[in-house]
């Protein structure tokens, strides 16, 4: 067989916490076979070599909230001939984009001491926006495992095997007990699978960092945690985190006033 | 009783400390016994080493999208309906490698020891006459159709069934109205009926099968007397009594078929979350899709068969998007699927009425309310289009 050229790896970062990022490095037992397998060409939080581009595999962590991101990540696309956005900054806006339902200028006064040194963009938007996305995998973080199968699947030149299915789903796979059956409001049936439904397996509700899956009824779970004993201002503030500008997430957000 | 085995049909009376050692002699031939226990607020089905692992003094509140775990005033060891999740999880397990395989000089080869390892022999105890009746259901399904699924097919082979006939019925439970229930009547090894007042707490037992028998005769046990086979019979047909819902089945098969466009769909539809949950709970659910996964090094690839649901986008996606993309289109599905094609595909209802589906789903709906409330008006037009909504 002869010898194949490694396809060359860039890891790009817009507005985010590195959280997505380091769930690369976090690939212990793999990241020497992921190295092997590709040419980590620019990945600043890991090396310090940042060769030019293009690429063959793009991974974007991080939304859009600059005036100078929204042109540089023009400039990753055009040097990417495959580009996955990483995480529910880069696929959703992320936390930041609380900032599309107030007035920035004043989380910028409240946060920064000298506010007039700050440039940003009133929103805080998803790549997608901006330009064309091959995949997108969901999560606050991203889970560990799904990104490795999406560098597989990119390799092998094979569809990556994410489900776009409920976290209901991934509780009775694993034969987790239901906990919104047992009274506990839930967010799974309206969220995107990904993390193997962690916290209803520690007792709790899902909080939706993995942002909506396809045609989430929302408003029918809206209710049914209304019945459970929530108030409209929990509604309004569980569907406005990690993915408050997901469009579903958005409308029920409103849908329950301030 | 000495010598030889007792005849299949046997009654017979076991103590509490008959029912020890059935654990026992279970697990002395090699079986992994699975029963109820209490984990997380309910009683699964688990790991059963001991008599202290059943759910003494325990029983299940359960309605539509509700479920409560509650003391009971006694210490009656099955003295709840049923488990969140059916026995369905062991024989036709949520996750299954079907091969792996490795890159070779010209090709690729199959990995011979990476088949599933040989699955344990299962024993299941407290089956109630419902899965009995779902095991015999998937038993078609899978194995004798054309197309066996062989690992089902082992996993059946070597399993143990000791039945329980039902104490109670659970809020949700209408096996009554689908002829499965309360009283198991057949496909088991042995059976029980656990009877219990303030001076004695024992078990009639039924061999149903020559292993069945051979277990029985492993155990103390005397002769049920008439008396005990009168309370048992009053047990269950106590229970056959207080059924928490209905479904009546009269032409129900026809009136789903000839109503793909009842304004019904709508409305379920505005409530129906497609989150599946009723699909992976039904004990004769059984479709699955399989993921191809390969290494970073395209070294070794595997195939991995896991549950799907008709509730899922995925499920129908055929080239260039989803048939059914509407959740309206994907409950009337379902629902046509378990109470109507389901009889013209196997000859039985897909639904045996254990009314998980109903208890599991995080909104409460109710397989029999949205069957009635089809029957209660139904379409007058003859329409049948089952295409595209
Ligand atoms: S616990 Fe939440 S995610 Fe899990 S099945 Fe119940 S509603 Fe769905
Ligand atoms: S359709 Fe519902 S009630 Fe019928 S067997 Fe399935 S889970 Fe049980
Ligand atoms: S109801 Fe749906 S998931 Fe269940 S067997 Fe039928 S098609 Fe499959
Ligand atoms: S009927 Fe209930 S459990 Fe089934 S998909 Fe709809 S909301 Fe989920």
């Amino acid at each position: 067989m002869a010898e194949r050229r490694r396809p060359r790896l860039a890891v790009w970062k817009f507005a985010s916490c590195d959280g997505c990022q380091l769930s690369l490095l976090d690939c212990e037992d793999e990241l020497l076979a992921v190295a092997d397998a590709v040419e980590i060409a620019y990945f600043p939080e890991a090396s310090s070599v940042m060769a030019k581009g293009p690429y063959d595999l793009s991974l974007v962590e991080g939304s859009i909230t600059t005036a100078h991101d929204a042109e540089r990540v023009h400039k990753i696309r055009r040097q990417s001939k495959f580009l996955v956005t990483i995480g529910a900054c880069a696929t959703a806006g992320g936390i930041q984009a609380l900032r599309n339902f107030a007035d920035v200028n004043e989380f910028v006064a409240a946060v920064y001491a000298s506010p007039q040194y700050i440039k940003t963009l009133a929103t805080s938007t998803p790549i997608s926006s901006h330009v064309k996305v091959d995949f997108e995998l969901n999560g606050c973080p991203i889970d560990r495992s799904q990104l490795l199968e999406v560098i597989s699947a990119f390799l092998a030149g094979r569809k990556p095997a994410i489900g776009n299915h409920t976290v209901c789903i991934e509780c009775k796979l694993r034969g987790t007990v239901c906990v919104m059956v047992q009274g506990t409001p839930c967010l799974g049936p309206v969220t995107h699978a990904g993390c193997g439904a962690i916290c209803p397996s520690f007792n709790r509700g899902c909080y939706g960092c993995f942002g909506p899956k396809e045609r989430p009824n929302t408003a029918s779970l809206a209710a049914e945690w209304l019945k459970l004993g929530a108030t409209p201002r929990d509604l309004h503030r569980v569907f406005r985190t990690f993915n408050a500008a997901a469009e579903p997430f958005r409308q029920e957000a409103d849908a329950h006033g301030d | 009783m000495a010598g030889g085995e007792p005849p299949i049909g046997t009654q017979a009376m076991l103590s509490l400390d008959g029912l020890r050692a059935l654990i026992e002699a279970l697990a002395e031939r090699g079986y992994q016994v699975l029963g109820p226990t209490v984990r997380d607020g309910a009683i699964v089905y688990d790991e059963v080493a001991k008599l202290a692992d059943l759910p003494s003094g325990w029983t299940d509140q359960q309605d539509a999208g509700r479920y409560r775990l509650e003391r009971r005033t006694d210490n009656a060891l099955f003295g709840y309906a049923v488990g969140p999740q059916s026995w369905r999880r062991f024989l036709h397990p949520p996750i299954e490698r079907m091969w792996r395989a490795h890159r070779t000089e010209d090709g690729f080869a199959i990995d011979a020891t990476a088949v599933e390892a040989e699955p344990s022999k299962f024993a299941f105890l407290g089956v109630r006459a419902c899965e009995i009746h779902a095991i015999a259901i998937q038993d078609k399904v899978l194995v004798e159709g054309p197309y066996v699924d062989t690992g089902y097919q082992r996993r059946r082979r070597d399993n143990f069934l000791v039945a329980v006939n039902c104490g109670q019925a659970g809020g949700t439970c209408f096996c009554a109205s689908m002829n499965t229930g309360p009283k198991v009547d057949a496909g088991f090894d042995l059976a029980l009926t656990e009877l219990l007042d303030e001076s004695d707490h024992r078990f009639l037992i039924e061999v149903g099968s020559v292993a069945g028998a051979e277990v029985l005769s492993a155990l103390r046990h005397h002769a049920a007397s008439p008396e005990d086979i009168a309370a048992a019979d009053a047990v269950v047909a106590r229970t056959a009594g207080s059924m928490g819902r209905v479904l009546d089945t009269k032409g129900l098969k026809e009136l789903l078929q000839s109503n793909p466009t009842h304004p019904r769909w709508d409305d379920v539809a505005a409530r129906c979350l497609s989150c599946a949950n009723c699909t992976m709970v039904c004990p004769t659910c059984f479709c699955t899709t399989v993921e191809d996964h390969s290494d970073l090094t395209g070294q070794t690839a595997e195939r991995v068969r896991r549950w799907d649901s008709c509730f899922t986008a995925d499920f129908s996606w055929i080239h260039g998007g989803s048939v059914r993309p509407e959740t309206k289109s994907r409950y009337r599905q379902w629902i046509t699927h378990k109470l109507a094609s389901w009889i013209d595909q196997f000859g039985t209802s897909g639904c045996v009425g254990c009314g998980r589906c109903v208890t599991w789903c995080p909104v409460g709906i109710d397989i029999t309310v949205e069957a009635a409330a089809i029957r209660a008006t139904p379409a007058t037009s003859t329409e049948t289009d089952h295409g595209r909504t």
